[in-house]
């Protein structure tokens, strides 16, 4: 059996996988977006229909689909600006490796006080 | 007096700019700059509608007039909302470009996207033009009771 390849400096290693996870997570918000201007557009035919839209997302299974969503956004995010920063800080081509570990460190940094305060209120009543 | 060998009258190389828009490197720089705004603008949203006072339990019609009797909130919302589904839009245009290899299924899934697009944006664009805070009847809502 052939040996492991080692991997490039980018294919297989951390480069890849945020392209791979900004292509998802880009796609996954898209099609929110999509649902979300149609479920807002309730609040023009009327405040109860709008109410009715909204109590969806009140609800705990979609709370949680909400967590999962604004993981999505905050890593699009901050892996988004270590884009920008690969393509217009000059030593951005250099750090992208390390950039890639500091967006995973501002997720963690984020996400875990957001999913306890917003886990109470879809759980807190 | 040696003979000068006269330069020969090539047509130039097809020009780049003649041949060539720079349509994606506009994209290019367009995701880049809506992607900054964006981060601002949706961190924004959320952290109004999800984090601060009660979270997605507050989110109710009242909630919604609350915010869209402000110019700043109607504003920011607009701004969101088209450079969301732009950047959205042109995201999944390379996502096609890149994925469909048969040149009729790109085609198709692109008119569709772009259809998909201008619908959601006008329908939005509309929303928050014409909203109207009373048009619950019961409305105790300050605006509505004068």
């Amino acid at each position: 059996m052939a040996t492991r390849p080692a991997g490039t400096l980018y294919r297989g290693r951390e480069g890849m996988w945020t392209w791979v996870a900004h292509r998802i997570t880009g796609v996954a918000i898209f099609f929110f977006l999509f649902a979300h201007v149609i479920d807002v557009a309730m609040v023009r035919v009327s405040a109860d229909a709008w109410n009715t839209a909204i109590a969806t997302y009140q609800n705990p299974v979609v709370g949680l689909m909400e967590l999962g969503l604004v993981a999505a956004v905050v890593f699009h995010a901050s892996n988004g600006l270590r884009i920008i920063a690969i393509d217009f800080w000059s030593q951005g081509p250099r750090y992208q490796r390390q950039m890639s570990w500091a967006v995973g460190g501002i997720f963690v940094l984020l996400m875990v006080p957001f999913a306890i305060r917003h886990l109470t209120h879809v759980f807190g009543g | 007096m040696a003979t000068q060998t006269p330069v020969p009258d090539v047509a130039a190389p097809r020009s780049r700019t003649a041949q060539r828009t720079n349509y994606e490197m506009t994209s290019w720089l367009f995701m880049r700059g809506s992607g900054v705004l964006l981060v601002f603008l949706v961190l924004g949203h959320l952290w109004v509608n999800l984090v601060t006072g009660e979270g997605i339990s507050q989110v109710d019609f009242a909630f919604v007039a609350g915010k869209w009797s402000s110019p700043f909130w109607q504003v920011f919302d607009l701004l969101m909302l088209w450079l969301a589904q732009l950047h959205g839009t042109n995201g999944l245009r390379t996502v096609i470009n890149d994925y469909a290899e048969r040149d009729q299924t790109r085609f198709w899934l692109k008119a569709l996207l772009y259809a998909a697009s201008v619908a959601v944006l006008a329908l939005g664009t509309l929303v928050i033009f014409t909203f109207d805070p009373c048009i619950d009847p019961a409305s105790t809502l300050s605006v509505c009771t004068r």
